[in-house]
């Protein structure tokens, strides 16, 4: 016979073997999450593509064309672009998503008891789907302009895993902050919109001067778009690796930061919600 | 009885909450410098508690609150346990930590066997997706695995009786195929302990019935456990094996259903129960409150029940609370019966009597039943108010009352009980009569 003590502190214990069973309610949140997603919507999944590819359309003519910035090697700058601008969408996205998903499910907190650290990890999932559905617009420009890529290409899904961790790792960070101090549902927005220009998105990070390359990569979306650039576009892209292992160290930082955040708030998130 | 018969087991379970309150209602904050500078006085401290990762508490002052405290029960195997006591006495903050969803502050309680709660109508569904979608999500919310839902999966549709439902959005489904859903699924779970916190006041009484007797079912046939949340008096009675009262956070009974369910009934026999003025557990924006209610004679003099026939005056005791009159204030008093259904609604605005002017301070407001028609037997007021549509003060079940017998017709004779809530005017007549039944009856009232 299953017995449950519960008391002060009992839900810590057994912490991880509660995710562990919670991972098909994981699934399914995941799964509901993108079956609701494009749901009323005339396009739907198009969405995916649509919103990033006229983000690249605005960028390769604001950057490229007006302001004549560098692309990277030979790449064409819009190839540039886009390479840099999936793992953005998919870091923007998932944060957002995840710092809203707990507020969103604030029913389900209230009534149902399960790891709370599911609910984010799902957002992320959903915006890891729209990831790479959104993949399809850059085969297809890669077809456009005859453009090959190298064997670089390999090691894209490292890149991935990484920039999954930190999507993660700050999305999880921010959920607890979220649920408990709701000013963060006016800082998130503000943080991916100024993200967007202090990370080499519409621009090659070739552009920064080298002096300040080391404190910019500091930055962990730095090291993972130039990974994104240099798997896709080939060794004509420059390979920094201080920047690449900058990125995995502040990304490592994130997810102990924002899981051990979360852990400790968990507990209240039902009389807060 | 050897342990492993005992389902649940509580030992002085507390939970405390932290709460808030807006300082001085009364004083005034007329300058805006003062307003800016008590605006100010709280930002700095909710940055403080930001920094310290403390929660937030709106309100000039944290106090505790107990929502529970040292409370104290065993369950059986297979016993159906009823919780009961008036809203806001802490017996949904028990099913949240016996669920697991909110931690005790202190004390421990063990449950041998899986838990699962009976969520309120659409927890756990999403409205877009269709009904056979919505019975995964729902089973994986509640616990099981897809191949223990996959199993029953017929079973529950049948029970749900949903059929031709099935692949439509449950956002299209009437309020009673949701909860016939919502149950099914819950019912089928087949957890050791399962969690009934009043889901089945939405529905249909068919299919209340269907559901209760499922309940019956499952303890008495696979030993499993219920613990029942309801207002409802008549179907704690006919259900549970067992009743807990709690009151403010505490255990005060728990026995014999009828023992438990009569000294509820009792306990909210006169008004004071908790003094009306000092109750917490109010809702709305607080300019003014209801700090006062008493029965009164048709000469003023104060009574301690109604008489069937007579008049009866509800005296309610109104303090404005802000620094100026207020207008066009409009207050309910709403009666029920000591099941929770509403019974009848005294309301300023239903007969144009709305207070025009609510002076400062304190002002009495008597609601005059020029003949109180109510059955005898006890009832419950809910007081709410509001200024143009925006909820002032509400206090539910803000005190009882009781009717007593009483020669409604003036014919010597007393309505027998068991006939209705209502003492119905009428009269009879014997013969024709003359084309016109209301000359005759005139004519009646006056020869008497």
């Amino acid at each position: 016979m299953h017995e449950l003590i519960i008391e002060p502190g009992s839900a810590d214990r057994g912490y991880w073997r509660d995710l562990w069973r919670a991972r098909e309610l994981f699934q399914i949140l995941a799964w509901r999450d993108v079956a609701v997603r494009y749901k009323q919507t005339v396009v739907g999944a198009a969405w995916a593509l649509i919103r990033p590819f006229l983000t690249m359309v605005v960028f390769t003519a604001v950057f490229g064309h007006l302001a004549k910035l560098p692309t990277d090697g030979v790449a064409p700058y819009a190839l540039m672009v886009y390479a840099g601008l999936l793992p953005w969408t998919f870091f923007s996205t998932a944060v957002t998503d995840a710092a809203g998903s707990l507020i969103g499910n604030a029913n389900l907190v209230g009534k149902v008891y399960f790891p709370r650290l599911i609910v984010p990890a799902a957002a992320v999932i959903v915006a890891l789907i729209d990831f790479l559905i959104s993949f399809v617009v850059l085969i297809g420009l890669m077809a456009w302009y005859s453009f090959v890529p190298g064997w670089q290409i390999l090691l894209l899904p490292a890149f991935i895993a990484l920039a999954f961790m930190i999507s993660f790792g700050i999305g999880v960070w921010l959920t607890a902050l979220n649920v408990k101090y709701r000013d963060f549902r006016y800082v998130i927005p503000f943080i991916v919109q100024l993200g967007l220009y202090v990370s080499p998105v519409g621009f090659s990070s070739a552009i920064i001067p080298d002096e300040w390359r080391l404190l910019y990569s500091l930055n962990p979306l730095v090291g993972i778009i130039d990974g994104f650039r240099w798997c896709l576009l080939g060794g004509e892209s420059v390979f920094y690796a201080p920047s690449v292992a900058l990125s995995i160290m502040v990304t490592a930082l994130f997810v102990w930061l924002g899981v051990r955040r979360f852990r400790r708030t968990e507990k209240t998130f039902a009389d807060l919600i | 009885m050897s342990a492993s018969d005992i389902a649940v087991t509580v030992e002085a379970l507390s939970k405390r909450y932290l709460v808030g309150h807006q300082l001085g209602g009364r004083e005034r904050y007329t300058a805006l410098r003062d307003v800016i500078a008590r605006e100010a006085r709280g930002m700095a401290r909710r940055a403080v508690d930001l920094v310290r990762g403390r929660q937030i508490v709106e309100g000039d002052e944290v106090e505790e609150f107990w929502a529970l405290k040292d409370v104290s029960f065993e369950v059986k195997r297979g016993e159906i346990m009823g919780i009961i006591g008036r809203n806001g006495a802490g017996k949904s903050t028990l099913l949240k930590v016996l669920s697991r969803v909110t931690e005790p502050t202190e004390g421990r309680a063990v449950l041998r066997g899986r838990i699962a709660s009976l969520l309120e109508v659409g927890t756990g569904f999403h409205p877009e997706l269709t009904g056979r979608e919505n019975i995964f999500l729902n089973g994986a919310v509640l616990g099981m695995t897809r191949a223990e839902v996959k199993r029953k999966f017929d079973e529950i549709v049948a029970f749900a009786e949903v059929e031709r439902f099935l692949d439509t959005p449950v956002k299209r489904y009437s309020s009673g195929m949701y909860v016939r859903l919502a149950f099914a699924v819950a019912a089928h779970l087949e957890p050791e302990i399962l969690v009934v916190d009043e889901v089945l006041a939405v529905g249909d009484a068919a299919f209340q019935k269907k559901c209760l007797g499922k309940m019956r079912d499952v303890a008495s046939r696979d030993g499993r456990t219920v613990l029942f949340v309801s207002h409802s008096m008549a179907a704690i009675e006919n259900m549970c094996d067992s009743a807990l009262l709690l009151r403010q956070g505490r255990c005060v009974a728990h026995g014999a259903t009828h023992t438990v369910v009569q000294e509820y009934l009792n306990a909210v026999s006169r008004i004071t129960v908790s003094p009306l003025a000092e109750r917490k557990d109010r809702e709305g924006t607080g300019e003014f409150r209801i700090v006062g209610m008493a029965l009164e004679n048709a000469d003023g003099s104060e009574a301690t029940a109604f008489k069937c026939g007579a008049e009866g005056v509800l005296h309610l005791t109104i303090d404005n609370r802000a620094a100026r009159p207020l207008r066009n204030v409009r207050v309910a008093v709403v009666i029920d019966d000591a099941a929770g259904r509403h019974v009848a609604l005294m309301d300023t605005w239903l007969v144009g009597a709305d207070i025009a002017e609510l002076a400062v301070g304190r002002t009495s407001l008597r609601a005059v039943m020029p003949r109180v028609v109510l059955a005898p037997g006890r009832y419950f007021v809910t007081i709410w108010s509001a200024i143009s549509e925006t909820v002032v003060d509400w206090v539910k079940d803000a005190g009882a009352f009781d009717v007593e017998e009483g020669d409604y017709f003036g014919s010597g004779h007393l309505p027998p009980p068991g006939y209705g809530q209502f003492v119905l005017d009428h009269q009879f007549a014997v013969g024709e009569h003359n084309g016109n039944l209301l000359e005759w009856r005139k004519r009646k009232t006056s020869e008497r």
